[in-house]
């Protein structure tokens, strides 16, 4: 049966079909639907690690012990699990494992750019990259092959466009996976140096035998058009390309990308009159090309920064351009917001009040940043918050003791901030950390965490304990308050600021988009009480304004939450 | 030929739905489709826009300015917003509910003017329509999506029909009747 699918769904399908036993995998866009999508499947184990790091070796000890494993993530999310990676490269698999790493260039919902396709030069293992739905479900599919033919990981490259796009799938049934016994082997999974260097040369060995595979590969096609232009090309920059060209070129559409093919590369060049290499981000294709002796027109004309599209390759080989009618007027932009009755609100209203520096972290709350609560002062990855204000207060020496704070997710928070907080306690800085425990992991669309009591299917699960937590690492003050509680919030905050040793507080109340949140009823705007003094504005709800000269509240976005009432002085709000 | 429909909203609005339904009914009369949407940061309360293109063979899942035979608006803000994007001589069906922006809530920037008039002088065919009431009107104000599917379904090729199963195969079974009536609505529209 043929149906549309994200290319995510259909990497899930993929699994499901491949007869994939565990999947482990930390959300992170764009590649949270995956394992969403997979959770549905009952015949597929699937759980939500604590980070990409765990979730890596859960599925490598799946793999160990024969099972068809998968972990997903996001690109900067293979940042943090390329430990187990690199090594797992050395051991190779019992039964196949495979990692989807999606990247985001153009970054719609990224702290960077960067181009996953290093990971699988630097740490040696295949890598193929699907351009559409169908090829997502296809590729999945034979990178399990790959992997127990090749004794590798396989890593599936994703790419916003590709992950976020739906294009049409054909399902076929689930091929159930024998897992076979186990047998112990040292040697083959046991990395010390003695076994270690062995495998070095498997290793090399194997890349050997996948470049001779790379010229035969299925996945790696050519499609005639005009012999004036030939591109080498992958992902979704071959759906640009095809659109932007058409028949006026051919294509060199590579699926394995680790390692590329020669000879095929070098008969394609041969035949035609003017080479491209056209793909977003780094210049990966056209270095392996150069390596070969080739000279294609690439990074010196196309751009290193944001995505593709036909357009901009249109323009940039034919000069061609589409006509658009011209709309003069000017348009102000919309930018993301906290959502109505944002929990995380009232924290950012008090700490740009108080003026403190803030740490901050990746979630929802990094958009604490923008106007007008505009109170976070740096973000950089996950869990870096924690750590980074111990640094700052150590640089500082004491100067923003009780000036300075980090914010972090609860889902963050047990990613990557218990580490740092175990830092603070141990190497003794008097810092602030406040964790804003909304009770699920918001911004990549509510996944269940291992702080919030629920597992993958939404089933009753053990929750960290965050305060008995932050005791048992050695912190000592840990407060506990509620965030739409202005008045108390910032006198927990001051009281910790104020205080001579570390703290931890956690600002508890359940994410305001939660289907078992129950909401009050909106409030209303007295217009004969309200002087129009714009307090209520300043905590930046998109469901006040103020175009009648008198605040106004939206009441099909006002879930009722009370902090426009506490800032009102004039008793207008009710 | 590929032909390309743009829909544009505020995060929230139910853009995604919309996409599905449009997404079905060409699935269903045998067109390759591809569609395009974006997730995660800029789902919060900010700018939201889905492609989708239809035809014998799509290659990109992405829409330029230029490129689009239909933009569906789902606030004035965005219709305007996105308009560039239209082909010369194409159509924008376009709901005139105001959602101010967060620069236009703090003061920074102020909601513009005439929008539907401007949009009109740049020689587009303009529909615009209050689907907020009519949404309500058919029993939720969370409805404006499949108004506005209706409003676009009377200018295609596909019957009411085929519409109408595919809402059935989007909307769940306890909210399919508000959703018939707030397409019936839409669907009135002269």
């Amino acid at each position: 049966m043929s149906k549309l699918m994200l290319g995510n769904q259909a990497v899930a399908r993929g699994l499901y079909e491949a007869g994939v036993d565990v999947v482990s995998s930390y959300p992170g866009t764009p590649s949270t639907e995956i394992t969403e999508v997979v959770s549905k499947y009952d015949e597929i184990h699937s759980e939500w690690a604590p980070n990409e790091k765990v979730a890596a070796e859960v599925a490598i000890g799946a793999s160990i012990g024969g099972a068809r494993s998968f972990c997903a993530m996001k690109h900067v999310g293979l940042n943090v699990a390329a430990d187990p990676l690199f090594t797992a490269s050395y051991t190779g698999v019992n039964g196949g494992f495979v990692i989807a790493v999606a990247d985001d260039p153009g970054m719609h919902s990224s702290q960077n750019e960067q181009d996953s396709r290093h990971y699988a030069i630097a740490s040696k293992v295949a890598m193929v990259e699907p351009s559409d739905s169908g090829e997502c479900k296809e590729f999945t599919k034979m990178a399990y092959d790959l992997s127990e033919k090749f004794d590798t990981p396989v890593i599936l490259r994703l790419s916003t466009r590709v992950s976020h796009s739906q294009s049409i799938v054909e399902e076929c049934d689930r091929i159930p996976h024998d897992i076979g016994t186990y047998e112990k082997n040292a040697q083959k999974y046991v990395m010390m140096p003695a076994y270690a260097k062995p495998k070095h040369i498997m290793v090399e060995e194997r890349t050997q035998k996948l470049r001779e595979y790379a010229e035969v590969c299925p996945f790696n096609k050519i499609v005639w058009g005009s012999t004036d232009i030939g591109v080498i090309t992958s992902g979704i920059s071959y759906q640009y390309a095809r659109e932007a060209l058409g028949d006026r070129a051919s294509y060199l559409k590579l699926g394995l990308i680790n390692p590329m093919p020669e000879k095929l590369i070098k008969d394609f060049a041969s035949k035609v009159k003017k080479l491209y290499v056209i793909e977003e981000l780094d210049d990966v294709i056209e270095t392996h090309c150069r390596k070969l002796g080739l000279d294609p027109v690439g990074k010196d004309f196309f751009k290193w920064i944001g995505e593709y599209s036909q357009s901009y390759i249109r323009e940039k080989i034919f000069g061609e351009k589409d006509e658009y009618v011209s709309y003069s007027e000017n348009v102000p932009v919309r930018p993301p917001v906290m959502c109505a009755g944002c929990p995380h609100r009232g924290v950012f209203y008090v700490l740009k009040k108080l003026g403190v520096m803030v740490s901050g972290d990746i979630g929802c709350y990094t958009l604490g940043a923008v106007a007008p609560l505009a109170a976070i002062d740096t973000t950089v990855c996950m869990g870096a918050s924690v750590s980074g204000l111990h640094g700052f207060n150590l640089a500082r020496k004491g100067e923003y003791e009780g000036k300075a704070v980090a914010v972090i997710g609860d889902s963050t928070f047990i990613h990557s901030g218990i580490t740092g907080l175990i830092n603070i306690a141990y190497n003794a800085t008097n810092s602030t950390v406040i964790v804003l425990d909304n009770s699920i992991t918001g911004m990549t669309g509510h996944q269940n965490n291992p702080a919030n009591g629920f597992n993958i299917k939404g089933e009753p699960a053990t929750a960290v304990d965050l305060e008995a937590l932050a005791h048992a690492v050695g912190i000592e003050r840990v407060r506990v308050v509620d965030p739409n509680d202005l008045a108390e919030t910032e006198k927990v905050i001051r009281e910790e600021l104020e205080a001579k040793a570390p703290s931890l507080i956690i600002t508890r109340r359940p994410c305001a988009l939660l289907k078992s949140v129950k909401h009050n009823p909106p409030v209303k705007v007295d217009a004969d009480k309200c002087r129009s003094c714009k307090a209520c504005m300043k905590i930046g709800c998109p469901a006040i304004s103020m175009s009648t000269k008198k605040a106004k509240i939206d009441d099909t976005l006002c879930v009722g939450c009370g902090l426009c009432e506490q800032m009102c002085r004039f008793d207008a709000i009710h | 030929m590929t032909r390309s429909i743009m829909i544009v909203g505020v995060g929230g609005q139910g853009t995604l739905l919309a996409s599905r339904i449009i997404g079905n009914v060409l699935l269903s009369q045998g067109y390759d489709v591809k569609m395009s949407e974006v997730h995660g940061m800029s789902q919060r309360g900010g700018s939201v826009v889905t492609y989708v293109k239809y035809g014998d063979e799509v290659f990109s899942p992405v829409i330029e300015k230029g490129q689009a035979d239909l933009i569906i608006a789902f606030e004035a803000l965005e219709a305007a917003r996105y308009v560039e994007y239209l082909k010369k001589g194409g159509r924008i069906v376009m709901n005139t509910q105001e959602i101010e922006p967060m620069p236009v809530i703090t003061g920074a920037a102020e909601y513009p003017a005439n929008i539907v008039e401007n949009i009109r002088a740049c020689g587009c065919d303009v529909v615009a329509i209050d689907a907020l009431s009519l949404a309500k009107e058919a029993g939720t104000a969370r409805a404006v999506n499949v108004v506005l599917m209706g409003v676009v379904s009377k200018s295609t090729d596909f019957g009411e029909d085929v519409w109408i199963k595919a809402l059935e195969e989007c909307v769940p079974p306890k909210v399919i009747d508000v959703n018939k009536k707030a397409f019936a609505l839409g669907r009135s529209i002269e």
